[in-house]
């Protein structure tokens, strides 16, 4: 695709080209890699702005109403007209606040969201850095994510905020160990940390061979795992039904209470970015990526995005349904039942791997 | 100048930096965020070594976990940053021996030929060397048993670290999940059939509103 992109560049400047490309060669990975950057981020964004306008819709359906409707035609425009009000606000810094950090908080919530994109494949090689410790890479900069509730629910000294940043640290940190743990019985059955090959793990089997390859993805060897990963991910991403940390019955809306403006706006799109992080790599872990769910029909992004947007329906539904869980309950969930669920899985995905009823080799 | 050259000197600066200001910032939670990035830049540093596990495990172990959990209880006190300063002067000698002593030691590692620093193999590794998996091959063969007495002593800590927290009072109320989980409606609340009833005093208020 580069080379392809090159020739472009080669065949519009003409004779120009030459003395160009002398000039721009020593930077070109460079301007390469924001390209790529570029466009990965542009749709990621533009999904997030509809995802809450789907959300609503979705929502709106769900409890017998209409959802918005009246910016342009079916309510489309929605959430452009949300982000630009946004825009417009004024943001307000409470006057016994930590400004710096104050400023610093939305920035930590939002840059792990979007930094996590960079090891996600799409479809074979659209992706913008292969690297062999992809899974880890994910586990530590979705780790990181915490400390932009932390910090600003710390800055806004003020008292709700306060206890959003206590109930984040306790939540996110708990729910991000069953996670992982899930993830392990992945990288056990496929061998490898690279996300591209843990996806190309999953296309071999009894079943991709008889042409239903859905069978052969990890959701079903695995289902308890499944389970317990896209509940976890529910939970890091502080969705309903685990959203005290947010909480708007008791604490407000946690630690965005003191913001406004763009600086709410982007707690906002991490929360999105998130949610869409998590459904990327739920069907990257456990559905098979970009693989087609049966032998004759090709494989290609268009899988990928329609299981995304099949785990996203499932966070929308899942916040339409349930009451919010209760906060020892939760804990409860994420220390007592998911992570011996995980030890114990673990050890027996490792005992059917080794013995003759293997479905892996 | 190689690129890389460029970002270890990034990294080594912001580092030497933030952890200046982790013992200079006068609030304590300021200080945690700056070992925070601290952190990060030493992870870069070693991702620079290509020591990928390394970096990315020191980025979840210590950011993701364990200095949360450090800002969580920093964040609940109430510290008074004068009087943990009071005695600097008093302590500075000693402190003075232990940073000596810390800078030699490593002198002695990093320049000396116990090691075998010098016989080394090459650092240009090939693209797809994974880091991780000769990690793991190495633990879990050639060091398996030292491995599994450090995973058993850990282990142990965990068990003595719950039973020295865990005081159990008589008099708190627990809640049984298990039994709300298995309350039946009817448990709870008993639905009586009755005739609906018929207001008798209609046709006086009727009258009533006539007159």
């Amino acid at each position: 695709m580069e080379a392809t992109v090159l020739h472009f560049f080669e065949w519009l400047w003409g004779p120009l080209w030459e003395p160009l490309w002398a000039f721009v060669k020593p930077v070109w990975p460079l301007i390469w890699t924001l390209a790529k950057i570029v466009l990965i981020m542009s749709p990621l964004l533009l999904s997030v702005a509809y995802l809450t306008f789907w959300e609503r819709k979705i929502i709106g359906w769900m409890q017998v109403r209409i959802g918005p409707n009246r910016v342009g035609p079916w309510g489309l425009l929605q959430p452009i007209a949300d982000g630009m009000k946004l825009f417009f606000k004024e943001v307000l810094f409470p006057t016994a606040a930590d400004k710096k950090l104050f400023v610093l908080g939305p920035i930590m919530a939002i840059a792990p969201a979007l930094a996590a994109w960079a090891v996600i494949p799409f479809s074979p090689g659209w992706v913008l850095t292969n690297v062999d410790a992809g899974v880890l890479y994910l586990l530590a900069i979705s780790s990181v994510g915490v400390y932009g509730i932390i910090v600003s629910g710390w800055a806004s000294n003020s008292k709700y905020p306060f206890f959003a940043a206590m109930r984040a640290s306790a939540q996110m940190i708990s729910y991000e160990i069953s996670m992982g743990l899930a993830l392990i019985t992945v990288l056990m059955v496929s061998n490898s940390l690279n996300l591209t090959e843990i996806v190309g793990a999953q296309s071999k089997g009894l079943f991709a061979g008889m042409g239903a390859g859905f069978l052969s993805w990890n959701w079903l060897p695995l289902l308890p795992m499944f389970a317990v990963y896209l509940i976890s991910g529910v939970a890091e991403t502080n969705r309903a039904p685990f959203d005290v940390v947010e909480g708007e019955s008791e604490i407000v809306a946690g630690h965005m209470v003191e913001y406004s403006g763009m600086a709410f706006a982007m707690f906002f799109l991490a929360e999105y970015a998130n949610m869409i992080l998590i459904a990327a790599m739920t069907s990257i872990f456990f559905l098979g990526g970009w693989l087609s769910p049966v032998g004759f029909l090709p494989d290609g992004f268009h899988w990928m995005a329609a299981k995304m947007a099949a785990i996203l329906f499932f966070f929308l539904w899942i916040r339409a349904t349930f009451p919010r869980y209760r906060y020892d309950q939760i804990m409860r969930l994420g220390w007592k039942v998911f992570i011996p669920l995980t030890l114990v899985w673990i050890l027996g995905v490792g005992i059917w791997m080794m013995s003759p009823l293997t479905v892996w080799k | 100048m190689e690129f890389k050259t460029i970002l270890f000197y990034v990294f080594s600066t912001v580092t030497v930096v933030a952890a200046l200001r982790v013992i200079t910032a006068r609030n304590p939670v300021h200080a945690a965020l700056f070992l925070v990035l601290a952190f990060f830049n030493v992870a870069g540093l070693w991702m620079l070594l290509q020591a990928e596990f390394l970096a990315l495990a020191l980025i979840m172990v210590y950011v993701g976990a364990v200095m949360v959990l450090f800002l969580f209880v920093v964040m609940m006190l109430d510290i008074n940053i004068e009087r943990v300063r009071a005695g600097f002067w008093s302590n500075l000698p000693l402190g003075i021996l232990v940073g000596g002593l810390l800078a030699a030691e490593m002198a002695a590692v990093l320049t000396g030929r116990y090691f075998g620093l010098a016989n080394l193999p090459p650092h240009d590794l090939p693209a797809n060397h994974s880091n991780t998996k000769e990690l793991a091959r190495v633990l879990y063969t050639d060091y398996a048993y030292p491995l599994e007495i450090a995973s058993v002593i850990l282990l142990v800590a965990i068990i003595v670290a719950v039973t020295l927290t865990l005081r159990r009072r008589k008099d708190t109320k627990t809640m049984q999940a298990s039994a709300q989980i298995a309350v039946k409606a009817k448990d709870r609340m008993r639905l009586v059939k009755m005739a609906s009833e018929v207001e008798e005093s209609a046709p006086a208020a009727k009258q009533g509103e006539q007159a």
